[in-house]
């Protein structure tokens, strides 16, 4: 899995490419949570671009479960956009729509968390 | 081999209410659409061409799951309420004049994987035998203690089968009624085991009441071996992912998404689910049995199909 960090005035955007499997997902959690590290109440949104992402495992959710709970706890927001329809599939089945924000752009998602400031 | 499932339900037995039953009939008149029915069969025929969720029903006994080998002896996983229809099913076919032996394997001594035992009349018909086999060393302690006052009318002591208590030690194999019979620790509160049963190369796994931490990739690995190429794995799909690992994670059960990965690492051939939520209806449990093919699907990558079904009361699996 490769994954790329590009800074924005609105938003920190990351996007993994591939799979988040048993054998990738120790390393995505590990560089979101260096992202989330430095991650406020002040900092720009972090946002999960997953349009390149095309399975996502148990392991792969786990993940961001944990990042969703490592940016609430330091007042940081954090959301997934552009899920492609299969891996959609996984979170509606997984019930992970209530675990973190989904969007199905990058506008939509920087609108709406701008919004919740 | 045959697998006969008793009881299904998590946690605690359920009746379906007033509402979902009228919900049942609705659906069937609306099916019927002002239809003229000329015979009792014809309307039979119409209502077995009727969706599960409407002419069935999941039940609400729980846990009690019956294997039929090769053996005379009564093989049957935990001893929920369903252990209350399957005690009359066994006198029914029986009767007190034929002395049976019961061999239970007890996953864990929670009340609802017990509770059916002092309704399983068996027990109090003089010549039978029970063997309860159980990794459990206070097995026999748990069993007394709900039939003794003032938890039960009948103490154990009065019943009339002749009771032993099996203690077993996982991760070995035994010979019990014709199977081979090996046990594994599961993470649940209080511990549970998991028996993986063989007999004429067929295979069942009975995992319920099992938590799979997805941090923890040794102990899944453990499971994969435990549950590779089985025939059957029946397996506590309770909650789903999301309620796994967040508000009811360490409650000691797991999901439909650990439930297929596990099974496609160990190549099972067929997977039920089981345990079933209480609060959930006949048509909630449909519906996510419909998610977990679906799921299966978009994640088979090349492998051979899983088969799922979600087991009902009164279901017989053939293997």
């Amino acid at each position: 899995m490769q994954l790329t960090v590009s800074q924005h005035a609105s938003a920190t955007i990351v996007a993994p490419v591939g799979r988040i499997d048993h054998a990738s997902a120790d390393a995505f959690l590990a560089q979101v949570q260096t992202l989330l590290a430095t991650h406020g109440p002040d900092s720009p949104p972090l946002l999960l671009d997953f349009s390149a992402v095309d399975y996502i495992a148990s392991v792969g959710l786990r993940a961001l479960m944990v990042s969703s709970r490592q940016a609430k706890s330091s007042g940081g927001k954090i959301a997934i956009v552009a899920l492609q329809p299969l891996v959609q599939e996984v979170f509606n089945i997984a019930r992970f729509n209530l675990v973190i924000a989904c969007f199905d752009t990058l506008e939509s998602a920087t609108k709406e968390l701008s919004a919740c400031e | 081999m045959r697998v006969k499932f008793w009881g299904t339900r998590g946690s605690l037995p359920v009746a379906a209410t007033a509402g979902e039953v009228k919900k049942k009939i609705i659906a069937a008149l609306e099916a019927a659409n002002g239809r003229q029915f000329t015979s009792n069969s014809e309307i039979a025929t119409f209502a077995d061409s009727l969706p599960f969720a409407v002419v069935g029903s999941f039940g609400g006994n729980s846990s009690c799951v019956e294997l039929i080998g090769a053996s005379e002896e009564h093989v049957i996983c935990d001893i929920g309420s369903g252990a209350r229809p399957l005690g009359h099913a066994k006198l029914a076919a029986y009767g007190p004049g034929k002395p049976q032996t019961y061999h239970f394997f007890v996953s864990h001594l929670h009340w609802d994987h017990l509770m059916g035992l002092p309704f399983f009349v068996p027990i109090y018909i003089p010549g039978n035998r029970i063997v309860m086999h159980g990794c459990h060393p206070d097995l026999e302690a748990a069993v007394r203690l709900q039939m003794s006052a003032p938890c039960f009318p009948v103490d154990f002591s009065q019943i009339g089968a002749t009771v032993e208590f099996d203690i077993l030690e996982p991760g070995r194999d035994y010979e019990i009624a014709g199977f081979k019979v090996r046990a594994k620790l599961q993470l649940h509160s209080g511990d549970s085991y998991g028996y993986r049963f063989e007999q004429a190369e067929k295979s069942v796994v009975y995992s319920t009441d099992s938590e799979h931490k997805l941090e923890n990739r040794a102990e899944q690995h453990t499971f994969i071996d435990f549950f590779r190429k089985a025939d059957l794995v029946i397996f506590d799909t309770m909650y789903s992912l999301a309620d796994a690992i967040t508000v009811k994670a360490d409650w000691g059960h797991s999901s439909n998404i650990i439930a297929v990965e596990l099974c496609q690492d160990a190549e099972v051939v067929r997977l039920a689910m089981f345990h079933h939520e209480p609060i959930h209806d006949d048509a909630k449990l449909c519906s996510l049995l419909d998610e977990t093919r679906r799921f299966e699907e978009i994640t088979r990558d090349g492998r051979a199909p899983l088969e799922i079904l979600s087991a009902y009361d009164g279901l017989t699996v053939e293997l």
